[in-house]
C-alpha cells in the first residue's frame, strides 16, 4: 500500500504522474512530498510508487 | 533625535535575545519572494528581530489597492515595492543589510536571484507561482530552507493559520484552503497572522527549534 495525504492506496508499480491524473489536483498548483523529499516536476513520469512509500501533496491556494 | 550607532543597536538586540540566538539571526541572510501583504509583513518583522541581510524581490510597484494590507505609505504610491520596501526598513533597522531586487523570479533566473539565501521565504499571490518558486528551489538549491505559504484570505478564524514542517527544508503557513478568489478577498489581519507565522517559522529555523514532522 501507499500512503497519499494520510490515505492508504493500493498503487504500488504505478507511476506519480499516473496516480495524479486520476485526482483533481493541478498539477501547476502542487508540490509533491516522497519520505521526507519533494520530488522534482521532471521526475512525476518515472517516478514509480513502492509498498511503503508516504507521499504528501501540497497543493497552493492563492493569496499573499 | 540621534540614531544610534551600530554597536548600540546590536547591543540593544543582544540584551533581548541573547549572545548566541542574536549572532546566529545577525549572520542570517532571508529571501523574500514576492512584496505584497506576507513578504512586507516578513520583512519588517525579521528586519525588527535582527535578521542580518534581507534580499527584497518584487517586480511590481506600490499600488492604491495593495494599502489595505501591506506595509507601504500613501507617499510611496507608484514606487517600486522592492525600493519603497527598503525606505522603510532602513527607517526601522537602519544597520540591516538589504539587497531590493526589482525582478520577476522564474525557473531560469531563482538560482541566480536566491543562491546567497540560507532561507527562502514565498510571498507571492499566484499559487502557480507558489508550487514554481517550491519546486525549483527544491530541485536547484537543495541546500536552501523554504517557509511558503498558502491559504490566508477571508474573514475565517486567525487560529487556522498554522506552521506545518513538510520536510527537513521545507515549512508550509496558512489554512491550506482559502483562496483568494472565493468570499472576501485578503484582509490585513489574517495576512498578517500568516506573515508572522512565516517570519517566526524563519527565526526557529535559525534558532534551531521547529516543529517535528
Amino acid at each position: 500500500m501507499v500512503k497519499i495525504n494520510g490515505r492508504e492506496l493500493n498503487l504500488a508499480g504505478n507511476t506519480l504522474a499516473a496516480y495524479l491524473k486520476t485526482t483533481d489536483f493541478d498539477v501547476k498548483r502542487i508540490a509533491v512530498e516522497k519520505n521526507g523529499e519533494i520530488i522534482p516536476k521532471t521526475q512525476y513520469e518515472t517516478t514509480i510508487l513502492q509498498d511503503g512509500d508516504c507521499l504528501e501533496v501540497v497543493s497552493f491556494v492563492g493569496g499573499g | 533625535m540621534t540614531i544610534p550607532t551600530k554597536a548600540e543597536w546590536l547591543d540593544a538586540l543582544t540584551q533581548r535575545h541573547g549572545a548566541e540566538l542574536q549572532s546566529r539571526f545577525s549572520a542570517a541572510t532571508v529571501a523574500i519572494c514576492g512584496l505584497g501583504g506576507l513578504g512586507s509583513g516578513i520583512a519588517v518583522a525579521l528586519a525588527r528581530a535582527g535578521i542580518g541581510t534581507l534580499i527584497l524581490i518584487d517586480f511590481d510597484r506600490v499600488d492604491l489597492s495593495n494599502l489595505h494590507r501591506q506595509q507601504y505609505k500613501a507617499c510611496q504610491l507608484g514606487m517600486y515595492k522592492a525600493d519603497a520596501l527598503t525606505d522603510n526598513l532602513r527607517e526601522i533597522a537602519p544597520y540591516l543589510n538589504i539587497r531590493p531586487m526589482t525582478e520577476r523570479i522564474t525557473e531560469k533566473n531563482l538560482k541566480t536571484l536566491l543562491k546567497d539565501a540560507d532561507i527562502v521565504c514565498e510571498a507571492f499571490d499566484v499559487a502557480e507561482e507558489k508550487a514554481m518558486l517550491i519546486n525549483g528551489v527544491s530541485e536547484q538549491l537543495p541546500h536552501t530552507i523554504l517557509v511558503a505559504a498558502s491559504g490566508m484570505a477571508g474573514l475565517e478564524s486567525a487560529n487556522n493559520i498554522r506552521t506545518r514542517k513538510i520536510t527537513n527544508r521545507f515549512w508550509l503557513c496558512g489554512d491550506e484552503t482559502s483562496d483568494v478568489a472565493e468570499g472576501v478577498g485578503l484582509v490585513s489581519t489574517r495576512v498578517a497572522v500568516c506573515a508572522a507565522h512565516q517570519a517566526h517559522a524563519v527565526l526557529r529555523v535559525l534558532a534551531k527549534q521547529t516543529e517535528r514532522r
